[in-house]
């Protein structure tokens, strides 16, 4: 099988055309020489079967950070067929460095200047005939978020893979005169085949930037754009999860009960009240978690997230970290686990490590399942979102105590510069492609974690034989007295504290284990719930939630990533101090306070 | 009027031309892809809140930079 790897800088758009070509069909997989996993898909190109390996952005072949190592380790460890270079065509003059390097290196490859709307709006004309003959690589010119181009250059990236010669790995010794000589012929190819206009007026971008980084709305914006995003997901999302709940019901009403009726009443309950309302409660969270991701995906692909940075880094400064560990913490509200991978563009081992201590605090789509569940089961529609929102602020004031009290241990100083892109909206396409990703990532969770956790749950709610499930006298009624010394200062109950051990492994399995605790779904669910806990209880508990532990996949992030043993007991000892320590503290108070 | 000012020392809306780059090899790397070389046009867009960062402009590619950062970079106005 022949392989083909996909080069670029960031923001050249490397994963679009990756996600274009490969459709939905990628995979992770590991890959010698390199530890990280990447993604890869395999395509039918020209008739043979190919490998599509997406390489994480760089700017450099040579640079130090770890994302520039992995791709060095890729090149020298595997054999390559053809490389797509893939540039962004409005800033041609400086991205072609890659394709010089990788030129110098000697391998096949294509270069694919993507964007192609851009540069046309911006009046940038390319020679792409006279690039590709003066640098050695066949050149397409392409957009390959609206897919104009696109064509073309699959064409020639199907030509040049069937003469194309898999070379051996070669090497990659750091070559200043190398370099030298790569800067002096950018300039002359630049020169000779791209045109780029006087700029004309102030582009789109300039407008927004304006108010977006304006010394002091900024901030107030970035968070008001926030509170907006929360609030739609809460108020649209809603809905839609009382619809999914309501059919989830429905179904198990009229055709499962029936169905299972038959059954020995034991079994009967392990499929119905630990299995189907386990996972179906988890279930009807997934538009919820959809319609967050979508959202994620505009601001992601918008290029506000740079921005964010921007305002942030003088704060973040303060607390020893910096704009990209700002911009990881709102990736981390998606999930923790490529926000700890992002780190990686991080050549400061103190930063970094002091930046994943933080990300796991990240309030990630999964703990968000379990604040919509107990706010909307306690509180008001009115108040619902503030609280949502008042928990994401919690988000950050860990982070700050964390932070401000171990900047000591993880010192850096480390100099950097971000890009800040122009603003782009995502394509429906595009939009859609994340949404579906997100269901087949919960559809992997479900099979894996969540079925496993909810059945062990009713196990332990409903063993030993014949006792009142969940009762003192079930082994999770043990498991809770034996807990509540601990956990009843911070007002967290027996069931709650169950809910909480699973919790460790994943979130998603906190309201699949209360749905089987309580023996109930759905709306009654959130009823039962609201008659044994108030909102003080429900409020410390989400505290103690969102802080106590990540799940099980971040905290294995977190030891791979570090590669410390010691790190890592760390990163979990604190936040548990942490969470007991806010929710004894919030509980205790509110009570002193009389409510 | 030919005298060299560190980067930082720009205010917003100036442009100069980069003369010189004090920085360690690895962060020369970085600052070279983002377009950071000798003799190019740079703008000073603006710097952030708190006495943040710089919002710089090079060719078609906007960076932020650090102040601290910026300093080590020498240009001419």
């Amino acid at each position: 099988m022949k392989r083909i790897a996909l080069i670029g800088m960031p923001n050249a758009g490397k994963s679009t055309l990756f996600n274009r070509m490969s459709g939905a069909s990628a995979k992770v997989a590991n890959w010698p020489g390199v530890t990280v996993d990447l993604l890869s898909a395999k395509l039918l190109i020209a008739g043979k079967m190919a490998e599509l390996v997406d390489l994480p952005g760089i700017y450099d072949l040579h640079g130090f950070s770890d994302d520039e190592q992995v791709v060095r380790h890729f090149l020298s460890n595997n054999t390559i067929d053809l490389v797509l270079i893939v540039a962004n065509a409005t800033q041609v003059d400086r991205q072609l460095t890659l394709a010089l390097q990788l030129k110098a290196l000697g391998l096949p490859a294509v270069l694919l200047l993507n964007m192609a709307d851009e540069a046309k709006q911006q009046g940038i004309t390319i020679d792409t005939q006279k690039l590709g003959d003066e640098l050695g690589y066949p050149t397409a010119l392409l957009s390959a978020k609206y897919g104009q181009g696109y064509v073309g250059a699959y064409k020639l990236i199907e030509t040049e893979l069937q003469t194309s010669e898999a070379l051996p790995a070669p090497s990659l010794e750091k070559d200043f005169a190398v370099d030298q000589a790569v800067e002096e012929k950018l300039e002359n190819i630049i020169r000779h085949s791209v045109d780029v206009p006087v700029q004309a007026g102030h582009s789109t971008t300039e407008k927004i930037d304006k108010v977006m980084l304006h010394s002091w709305l900024g901030l107030p914006l970035f968070f008001s754009v926030m509170f907006l995003m929360f609030q739609a997901v809460y108020t649209l999302g809603g809905p839609l999860q009382d619809a999914v709940a309501w059919t989830l019901e429905g179904f198990r009403d009229l055709a499962l009960a029936p169905l299972l009726s038959g059954l020995p009443p034991l079994l009967n309950s392990f499929l119905l009240e630990g299995v189907f309302d386990g996972v179906a409660t988890v279930a009807s969270f997934v538009p919820v978690i959809i319609l967050f991701f979508l959202f994620m995906a505009i601001i992601e692909d918008s290029g506000y997230l740079s921005r964010a940075a921007f305002l942030m880094d003088a704060l973040m400064t303060k607390m020893g970290l910096d704009g990209r560990s700002f911009v990881m913490l709102l990736m981390g509200f998606g999930c923790n686990v490529p926000a700890l991978m992002g780190t990686r563009t991080m050549r400061s081992r103190g930063l970094r490590l002091l930046t994943m201590m933080v990300i796991p605090f990240s309030l990630c789509s999964a703990r968000l399942q379990v604040f919509v569940f107990m706010t909307t089961a306690l509180f008001a529609p009115s108040q619902a979102p503030l609280v949502l929102f008042s928990l994401y602020m919690m988000t950050f004031v860990t982070v700050i105590i964390t932070s401000l009290l171990f900047k000591g241990q993880f010192n850096s100083q480390e100099p950097f510069a971000l890009e800040l892109p122009p603003y782009r909206f995502p394509t429906t396409r595009q939009m859609v492609l994340r949404g579906w990703h997100e269901i087949r990532h919960f559809l992997r969770r479900a099979t894996k974690f969540i079925t496993i956790g909810v059945v062990l749950v009713w196990i332990l709610t409903h063993m030993p034989f014949g006792v009142e499930p969940a009762s003192a006298a079930s082994w999770s009624g043990w498991i809770g007295e034996f807990m509540s010394p601990v956990l009843s200062p911070a007002g967290i109950n027996p069931e709650l504290t169950v809910a909480l051990i699973f919790g460790f492994v994943a979130k998603e399995i906190v309201i699949g284990a209360l749905a089987v605790i309580y023996g109930l779904e759905g709306s009654s669910l959130m009823q039962g719930i609201a008659q044994q806990i108030d909102w003080v209880q429900a409020y410390s508990f989400m505290l103690f939630t969102l802080i106590y532990t990540p799940c099980l996949a971040t905290v294995a992030t977190l030891r791979a990533e570090a590669k410390s043993g010691w790190y890592t007991a760390l990163s979990l000892a604190w936040p548990m101090t942490l969470a007991w320590s806010i929710s004894t503290g919030f509980y205790q108070a509110a009570r002193f306070l009389g409510y | 009027m030919s005298t060299l000012y560190p980067l930082s020392s720009l205010s917003a809306g100036q442009t100069a031309t980069v003369q010189a780059l004090h920085v360690d090899s690895s962060f020369l790397f970085r600052l070279n892809a983002l377009g950071f070389r000798i003799g190019k046009t740079l703008e000073l867009i603006r710097k952030g809140p708190f006495d943040g960062p710089l919002h710089i402009k090079l060719g078609n590619t906007e960076v932020m930079l650090r102040q601290q950062d910026a300093a080590k970079i020498e240009v001419l106005v």
